[in-house]
């Protein structure tokens, strides 16, 4: 087993990150959860693309690539599908991963390489001083939004499960246990793990997930999503969701309905999981359902550096006189005295 | 029964629709000339879109062969003998065809339907209104024929249709002498699961020969010896074909896998086709969602300590431009190939121009120099796409290698290297240190960085975009840092000089009156026209360069000896404007854009304007 500890995983670089910043703790719950993972340094690669968040590897003792605007998956890719014994990490944003690198995390996904994403999702531009965000949402006076976004905002988790993902979770920077649990659970899943990270920019959007973060609020504004629990939530957890066919609906706990009605929490399910992922709106408003921490949505599918490598080695076992001699000459050849 | 003449060399333009298989009449036709021993030169030239309206012009397909008892360099100026399946056909290529030259055309092409769709009235029907007066005309019904000797084969017209490609083929091989069994052999290889279809092709072949013993138009049938070529073993091969094996053979040298990433555009597409059939030799390939992406993942794979390469076109280039800067500053070998087609923008996909040289050396943010070289025939892409594997390993560098259209699809014999004779190539890994820091950014005397690859134990370290410090590797801001980074990271490319074999003179004395310098796909016909002006005595050398950035070193003492430069190219001049630069020449300069190379009496002409040019009160702008 091996004795690393968070340290060993801590490079020797200043961290830059503004004072308060919810980076902080993903990148300390990342360090602390990797001597877990039996993983050496020299096994692993942060890869990023531009962003606050993206500056994550140059904190890791570990291998990293701080590449360029939204092509960290692409990057990736290439590493994983070649070298796929190494843990390949994507630190992405929301502006980087969502919008000009919106492609290629679709891609990503539905290829289901065996990758862990964290989504850093600030809903702002943060490294660029403050314009709107393709999570920002709608109306968001920003400076380059002075009226108002007009822009409708992207759902990331939504995106992920539209996109094919096998591993779909939330969480956020303001809860380290919970943000470690889900990090084990991305680490220990095969597939493309997609962690959106609801992460505070103390700078240009303070305060944007309070709602879900607050001690005072939380437990009316938050569920949390575990696997064969029932969906309850409220302060004295006095509220549950159920399922009228396929409508959800919140009910009370008082006697009227009891636990065993409620929407038992199937992460195997992605019709629910697509249901769970639209619990989307903000406190306050009509249609408001708390807002879900947890797996969505996980499933199993082959990876495709498995699939990769796998067409590789049939080739090569069926060839076994291949000769790279025979393979410049051809088929047909001639000659010439 | 015609008399047989034997004739140095012949060029044939095969036309017809698009869907009327063309290509691989003409590519049937090569493979067989070349079996016979003859050198050649192939140009297929097909519409950009896949389905163009059938029977129009804009539906024209085309396949140009010229061969011969000699070195062949180019595939041939004007036609010899012209092959078309309808009237569109012909009125595209009658202009191609040398006076008095043999036009063979199916006649069943040129009803009234087919002369509308050509743009011509009823009674314009160019085999009988005395237009074609000058040339000769064999006349054949190949498609009633091709039906009639297909009608019990159980087939569909459609199918039997199909065939009449091979009916045509059949009578050219007559005509021209040549074997049918290479071409059999194709087809019960090919269609070995379809006999049925293998079978009517071979019929509809047979038939067509069988029917120029029948016919009396011709007088004179033709024989081309053997060419006398250097002795030993030989292949057909196209630029794609080339460039495909190349990478392949790159990378088991270096004993590394090779990761080819791309994204389908026409010209390139072939050599991920090609390079997706080679995973028993460890070749990795991946069609990625976009250009970008392709390019990610070939940085990525790179990274990985893997020869990662990423082909395209002009087009895909302009996408991939960031990402190459982003290959700068990790100083990883990636190669870039660019198989050039017209444009700006989407411009003309399936033809070929050579405009993207000042993309390649300088189309990207800040000072990002790195290697570019070219191919200059369809077989010498093997040795560039290997040199530039070679060069983009050993000293860490991404490379762009240029490629065009007409070299992709174009074929040659060549003859077949020997792969344990191929240059040695050596990555620089870096090991497992256990005391000392990794230092990302050390270099060796050519500045040249070590390859510290993830999984190495010790090495751990972070690269990226963002200027490094000199050494350590981390990021830095700093003015003086960055002052000398540029400047490591353009010596270091120009030190590669040092490593390129020296600049010859291709064809030629040492000095003279006239040097012409080309680049790329153009050095055939460049070839061709300095031979044709040295028989006329004329002092003219060809200087042929397959290094632009950095140029040879020696390249300054070849040019001084002559008293005037030639550059002719496929742009508006893109090397002449380096050139003038780097060497401080002031070259005359032959500009062609219309999307096809250029043919060799375009380059005599304007030589011999130049040399005939009264130098008091010539101004350099013939
Ligand atoms: S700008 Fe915002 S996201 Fe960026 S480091 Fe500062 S607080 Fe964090």
């Amino acid at each position: 087993m091996s004795t690393l500890t968070a340290k060993d995983f801590a490079s020797d670089q200043d961290v830059k990150w503004c004072p308060g910043c919810g980076d902080y703790s993903i990148l300390k719950q990342v360090q602390s959860i990797l001597p877990e993972t039996g993983l050496k340094p020299e096994e692993i690669v942060f890869v990023s693309g531009i962003g606050c968040s993206s500056r994550f590897p140059y904190y890791m003792n570990t291998y990293g690539m701080h590449s360029i605007h939204g092509r960290a998956a692409t990057i990736a890719t290439g590493l994983k599908m070649t070298r796929p014994e190494l843990s390949v990490w994507i630190i992405t944003g929301d502006g980087d991963g969502l919008s000009i690198g919106g492609n290629h995390t679709i891609h990503l996904l539905r290829r289901n390489l065996d990758v862990q994403v964290l989504l850093f999702n600030n809903e702002i531009y943060g490294l660029t001083k403050g314009q709107y965000s393709p999570t920002s949402e709608f109306g968001k006076k920003t400076k380059s939004s002075p009226y108002g976004t007009i822009d409708h905002p992207i759902n990331p988790i939504a995106l992920a499960l539209g996109a094919q993902g096998t591993f779909v979770a939330r969480t956020i920077d303001r809860d380290p246990q919970h943000l470690r649990y889900i990090l084990r659970e991305a680490v220990n899943h095969s597939g493309t793990s997609f962690v959106e990270i609801y992460q505070n920019c103390n700078v240009f959007n303070d305060g944007a997930f309070n709602a879900f973060s607050d001690k005072n609020q939380k437990a009316e504004t938050t569920i949390n999503l575990i696997k064969g629990e029932p969906l309850i939530f409220g302060t004295n957890r006095d509220k549950g969701i159920r399922l009228d066919g396929c409508r959800p609906e919140i009910v009370p706990l008082d006697g009227s309905y009891s636990p065993d009605d409620l929407w038992i929490h199937d992460p195997s399910d992605l019709n629910k999981a697509w249901m769970l992922a639209n619990f989307f709106e903000m406190p306050g408003s009509e249609s408001f359902f708390p807002r879900p921490f947890g797996i969505f949505y996980q499933t199993s599918r082959p990876t495709y550096e498995y699939l990769v490598n796998h067409q590789l080695n049939l080739a090569k076992s069926k060839s076994t006189d291949a000769s790279i001699s025979k393979l410049i000459a051809g088929n047909i050849t001639w000659v010439v005295e | 029964m015609g008399d047989i003449q034997t004739v140095e060399k012949a060029t044939i333009l095969f036309a017809g629709d698009s869907g009327d298989g063309i290509q691989l009449a003409g590519t049937q036709f090569s493979l067989t000339t070349a079996l016979l021993g003859n050198d050649l030169s192939t140009f297929p030239d097909y519409p950009a879109e896949i389905r163009a309206p059938a029977g129009t012009i804009a539906g024209v397909s085309g396949f140009k062969i010229n061969f011969g008892s000699t070195e062949i360099f180019t595939p041939g100026g004007e036609v010899d003998t012209l092959v078309v399946m309808n009237a569109a056909a012909l009125k595209k290529n009658l202009s191609t065809l040398k006076k008095g030259g043999l036009i063979i055309a199916n006649s069943n092409g040129f009803d009234k339907k087919n002369l509308e769709l050509a743009g011509l009235a009823p009674h314009q029907n160019p085999l009988s209104d005395g237009s074609l007066y000058g040339y000769k005309l064999i006349e054949v019904e190949c498609t009633r024929l091709t039906r009639e000797v297909l009608k019990d084969t159980g087939l569909s017209t459609r199918e039997i249709d199909r065939s009449r490609n091979m009916f045509m083929l059949g009578l050219v091989y007559w005509l021209y002498t040549r074997d049918l069994q290479p071409t059999i052999e194709f087809f019960n290889k090919k269609f070995a699961n379809q006999p049925s279809v293998a079978e009517a092709n071979i019929k509809a072949l047979k038939a067509g020969y069988n029917f120029g013993e029948t016919i009396e138009e011709t007088a004179v049938r033709f024989q081309i010896r053997k060419a006398q070529l250097p002795p030993g073993h030989y292949r057909s091969i196209t630029g794609n074909e080339a460039l495909a094996l190349g990478l392949v053979a790159a990378a088991q040298k270096a004993s590394l896998k090779l990761f080819y990433s791309s994204y389908p555009i026409t010209p390139a597409s072939d050599i991920l086709h090609l390079l997706a059939g080679y995973k028993a030799f460890d070749v990795i390939t991946f069609q990625a969602e976009d250009e970008i992406a392709a390019i990610g993942a070939a940085i990525g794979a790179s990274y990985g300590g893997n020869l990662a390469v990423t082909g395209t076109s002009g087009p895909g280039m302009a996408l991939k431009t960031e990402a190459i800067g982003l290959a700068i500053m990790l100083e990883l070998p990636l190669v870039i190939i660019n198989v050039q087609r017209g444009g700006p923008s989407t411009g003309l996909p399936t033809k070929t121009e050579q405009a993207d040289l000042f993309q390649a050396i300088h189309g990207r943010n800040g000072e990002s120099p790195l290697i570019v070289m070219a191919a200059s025939t369809p077989a010498n892409c093997f040795q560039m796409a290997y040199m530039a594997s070679k060069l983009a390993i050993e000293h860490m560098t991404p490379v762009i290698l240029l490629s065009d259209g007409y070299l992709a699809n174009g074929a040659e014999p060549w003859l077949i290297p020997d792969y344990h004779l191929l240059e040695k190539i050596t990555p620089r890994f870096a090991t497992a240190e256990r005391d000392a820091t990794y230092m990302p950014y050390a270099r060796n005397a050519d500045l040249v960085r070590s390859w510290a690859i993830p999984g190495t134990p010790g090495l751990m370290h972070r690269v990226g975009g963002l200027e490094k410090e000199d050494i350590t590797g981390t990021v830095s801001y700093d003015p003086e840092n960055h002052q000398k980074m540029v400047h490591i990271r353009r010596e270091k490319i120009l030190k590669v000089a040092d490593y390129l074999p020296k600049a010859e003179i291709e064809e030629g004395d040492q000095q003279g009156d006239l040097l012409i310098i080309g680049w790329g796909s153009t050095y055939g016909a460049i070839k061709v026209a300095t031979q044709n002006l040295r028989k006329k005595g004329l002092k003219v050398a060809q200087l042929h360069l397959n290094y632009i950035y950095p140029l040879q070193k020696n390249l300054c003492d070849i040019v001084h000896n002559f008293s005037e430069i030639l550059i002719p190219e496929l742009n508006m001049g893109q090397l002449a404007y380096i050139l003038k630069s780097e060497l401080g020449i002031k070259p005359y300069e032959l500009h062609k854009v219309k999307g096809q190379p250029f043919l060799a009496k375009e380059i005599e002409e304007k030589a011999l304007q130049i040399l005939s040019c009264n130098k008091k009160t010539c101004t350099h702008q013939v």
